[in-house]
């Protein structure tokens, strides 16, 4: 920022430097205390509690790592959840976070302060935020320089959309992978910079950190190979790209193969194949610029035209031999979440699962303004910013944000990835902007003390005018210090500043530009802590609601998994749709069928189907998976409208996508979802309705008005013949049914030949008594 | 026709003795470098051959294998980059802070590798 003067006396310029690196350091260390403390509205106002539903299974794989070690917590297969498969945590969990996490209890341990491990975790968040924006000042120095870095630093500290995913208390895997995603940014610009093979080493060992910690790591290995294919193509390649780019792929590679999640995926699937062919052409690049200096022009035309006659050839048996290999996939070896972002309608067509998660829809317009607030102004001026001037680093966070703002396009979930882009080149922007209008002030307020004419000082100016100008400003400090010579060594330096035309508006401009600019900066500081504080910290475990008689605090999730861990057997067997699922693991610590994994379709249709339909059905398909509880959540009472017979539609959809006697049509009519007298009699009797409102007349004096749907239901009075309530919480949010165990006996008329026993086989139903065998 | 293929031939020819020359004129310990990263290429080369003939089971030692062959082949690579006295954008890095990285990086892959290897 205050470069340009700094070039003038030795002494004084290197006090500046010293003050103004003191001054940008406690500017950050201030960064992370706000960082820190402006995600900690959730705790202020709710509790010191992990939020949501994926939060509880890092929550509990976390746990388990602190008690039993490293080597248990790798090898771990989990029979708790997907009853009867059960699931291989060590495989199929991304380890970053709970390791850190874990590391960090150790270490506090260690020095005796003597945190629990649910504090630690709750806390992790805020911590890598403040990480994450000191990473985002280091990029940005090396993008644009300290004023930049600054900016963009605070700017992320405060930004809405980062501040959703990384609350005190959402112990998800964006917590440290954004800081991961920054820092690894970083260390390749910075080997882009300087050349240095020693932060290549480090840049792959921060690539290994963000391939542990989140799935989005195909965005660097897809990005950066983009960008070194965007350098050499506009012919900005150099030794140093060379040096960015190659160490990183072998070693990315092996480590990415490494982690047991990704493992041969890392050579195998498509979504790494560009960085292998990147690295193909990098290597034919060097070598084509290597022959090209050691040859003389006439004979490296000579042997381009060789080799490009043959290599043409080579290369089309390869493409067509790779083309081959990709197309004899189905997915052309792309996986179905890399897909649907690629092809945005792909997952509602062949994956209902992957549509129906609310943070993988497209995001709504206001969605922009909500999390990015002003940055969405500043954003265009920031990449106008960085084509002056163009420069390896600067491309590089160009690409960024225009692929990260397509993808924050396909998927709402995936505006995270693009707040760190959207604020570094908004501190681009706002940086240039302040330099331009404080230059203009000082310019001014140094003019006053020389004989110089008052002409209009405009970006219009003749060079010699500015010359002259420029001399009166730089004789000032050469006044300080008296050396004649230095001012004949300023000579020559300001003929190369001259012509570079130093931009300089008219000083009422500048004040009242700033002012604006200040005011800019203020509104966006006010919206975030607004959005932090108003927006993004509920912990959605509980709910509070304000009425005239004060604050009314729901609580009813817990208390239901509270119920089920003191009056259930340890070995009891639970059945919900599969958004409880890592919650009731965690805090209720019983065995699930389903649970957020959602890695098994077929699993998860057989619950919806078994939701879906009437109560002998679905008595048998849970009795099949050994069922013995089940758990629906309901929001008619108080008017909680995330509850199952909201989400009963997608049950209906996922389950008819592997069983086709669902069919969803029979549960609408008209088109038109209804609960109420018009439903159709498919719906009336399914499991889910009668496990929703079963008594459901008993809270308003028989009227039965569902608050969250609007109507009175369709069949208020029923009684249960399968399943039988076991709990029912405060608010009626959570309600926990038994099912009912067979009878010994079969009352009514039964062939004297068959056997009485207690088995419920299809025999029995398929010939004798067409009577109920349960009543 | 004939001629041409005669002209392309010399062409060739003259081609391969200037690359010849030019080459023959780099230093020593360049040329040092280039025959290490020729080995390393050459290595891997046998090893996949090795595994098209007998299979590709343990696909990890095949894979760590190779990419270690290919990792000292690109690190060797980047080190000539940096010690080459002609290339201008690292003439004040000295070349003992190139080798120690040079050494240092392989330090890395080859820790990688050994857990890797099976």
């Amino acid at each position: 920022m205050a470069a340009s003067t700094d070039t003038t006396a030795a002494p004084s310029s290197t006090l500046r430097n010293a003050s103004g690196n003191i001054l940008a350091f406690f500017i950050l260390l201030l960064i992370g205390v706000l960082a820190f403390s402006i995600r900690l509205f959730s705790v202020i106002k709710y509790e010191s509690v992990i939020h949501e539903f994926d939060p509880y299974f890092n929550y509990r794989v976390t746990q388990f790592l602190t008690k039993n070690g490293v080597y248990d917590f790798w090898n771990w297969f989990d029979d708790r959840t997907w009853y009867p498969l059960g699931r291989v945590i060590g495989g199929t969990v991304y380890p970053g976070l709970t390791l850190t996490a874990a590391t960090m209890w150790k270490a506090l341990h260690f020095l005796n302060i003597p945190l629990s491990v649910e504090t630690v975790c709750v806390f992790t968040a805020p911590v890598f935020s403040a990480f994450a924006a000191w990473a985002t000042y280091l990029l940005t120095k090396e993008v644009k320089g300290v004023g930049a870095g600054l900016t963009a630093a605070v700017l992320l500290a405060m930004v809405p959309s980062y501040i959703s995913r990384s609350v005190a208390g959402s112990y998800d895997n964006e917590a440290v992978a954004i800081f991961a995603l920054i820092f690894t940014f970083y260390l390749y610009i910075k080997t882009l910079n300087t050349g240095s093979l020693f932060y290549a080493t480090l840049n792959s060992i921060s690539y290994f950190y963000m391939v542990c910690s989140w799935g989005g790591y195909t965005f660097i290995i897809n990005l950066i190979p983009m960008h070194v294919l965007l350098c050499i193509v506009t012919s900005r390649y150099s030794p140093r790209l060379y040096i960015a780019y190659a160490p990183l792929v072998v070693l990315g590679t092996l480590m990415a193969a490494l982690v047991p999640v990704v493992g041969f995926n890392a050579v195998m699937t498509s979504e790494h194949f560009a960085s292998f062919l990147v690295f193909i052409i990098i290597h034919v690049v060097a070598l084509a610029y290597y022959i090209k200096g050691i040859l003389s022009p006439k004979m490296f035309k000579v042997a381009a035209t060789l080799v490009i006659s043959v290599g043409l050839v080579v290369c089309c048996a390869v493409v067509a031999v790779l083309i081959a290999v990709v197309a004899s996939s189905p997915t052309k070896g792309w996986s179905g979440r890399s897909l649907s972002l690629l092809d945005p309608t792909y997952a509602s067509k062949y994956i209902p699962i992957i549509a129906s998660v609310s943070e993988h829809q497209p995001p709504t317009w206001p969605s922009y303004f909500m999390d990015i607030n002003v940055l969405a102004f500043l954003v265009p001026a920031g990449i106008i910013a960085c084509f002056s001037p163009l420069s390896d680093a600067s491309s590089f966070v160009i690409l960024y944000i225009v692929m990260s703002v397509y993808f924050s396009g396909v998927m709402v979930r995936l505006m995270l990835v693009f707040a760190p882009a959207a604020c570094i080149m908004s501190g681009v922007a706002l940086s240039e902007a302040f330099d331009a209008f404080t230059r203009s002030i000082k310019f001014y307020a140094f003019q006053t003390g020389d004989t110089v004419s008052a002409s209009t000082v405009s970006m219009e100016n003749n060079v010699k005018e500015i010359e002259k100008k420029e001399e009166s400003l730089k004789k000032r400090p050469s006044k300080k210090n008296k050396k004649k010579e230095k001012e004949n060594v300023e000579k020559p330096l300001k003929k190369s500043q001259t012509e570079k035309r130093p931009l300089i508006l008219p000083v009422e401009a500048s004040v009242f530009a700033l002012f604006l600019t200040v005011l800019l900066a203020a509104f966006y500081v006010v919206h975030s802590v607004w959005a932090a504080a108003e927006a993004y910290s509920a912990p959605s475990i509980v709910l509070t609601s304000h009425s005239r008689d004060g604050l009314h605090v729901f609580d009813d999730f817990r208390e239901a998994y509270a119920w089920l861990s003191h009056n259930t057997h340890v070995d009891d067997k639970v059945a919900s749709w599969w958004d409880y699922g890592y919650q009731t693991t965690a805090m209720a610590n019983r065995t699930v069928i389903v649970d957020n994994n959602t890695w098994n379709n077929t699993h998860i249709a057989t619950v919806g189907t078994a939701m879906s339909s009437p109560e002998k059905a679905a008595w048998e398909i849970f009795n099949s998976l050994d069922v013995k509880y089940v758990l629906v959540v309901f929001g008619g009472v108080v008017g909680y409208s995330s509850d199952d017979i909201n989400k009963f539609l997608w049950m209906v959809r996922i389950g008819g996508g592997v069983f086709p006697h669902i069919k969803e049509p029979d549960y609408l009519r008209d088109g038109q979802y209804r609960i109420d007298s018009q439903a159709t009699p498919t719906m009336l009797n399914s499991l889910m309705y009668k496990l929703s409102y079963y008594r459901f007349v008993e809270t308003d004096g028989g009227k039965g008005y569902d608050r969250v749907r609007g109507t009175e239901i369709g069949k208020k009075y029923f009684k249960l013949t399968h399943f039988e309530e076991v709990f029912t919480t405060h608010h009626w949010m959570v309600r926990i049914y038994k099912l009912k165990p067979q009878k010994n006996r079969i009352r009514g008329k039964t062939k004297k030949s068959r056997s009485k026993t207690s088995s419920k086989g299809p025999t029995k139903t398929r010939t004798i008594t067409k009577k109920n065998p349960w009543h | 026709m004939g001629k041409s293929t005669v002209t392309t031939k010399d062409d060739a020819q003259a081609l391969f003795h200037s690359l010849r020359s030019a080459y023959s004129s780099t230093p020593t310990n360049l040329k040092i470098i280039d025959l290490y990263v020729l080995f390393a290429v050459f290595t891997a080369l046998i090893q996949v051959g090795y595994m098209a003939i007998v299979g590709s089971f343990p696909f990890n030692s095949f894979l760590s294998g190779v990419l270690s062959c290919v990792g000292t082949a690109v690190l060797a690579v980047c080190l000539r980059i940096q010690v080459n006295k002609e290339n201008k954008e690292f003439k004040d890095l000295p070349p003992e802070r190139a080798f120690a990285d040079f050494v240092l990086c392989n330090l890395v892959l080859h820790l990688v590798i050994m857990n890797f290897l099976g």
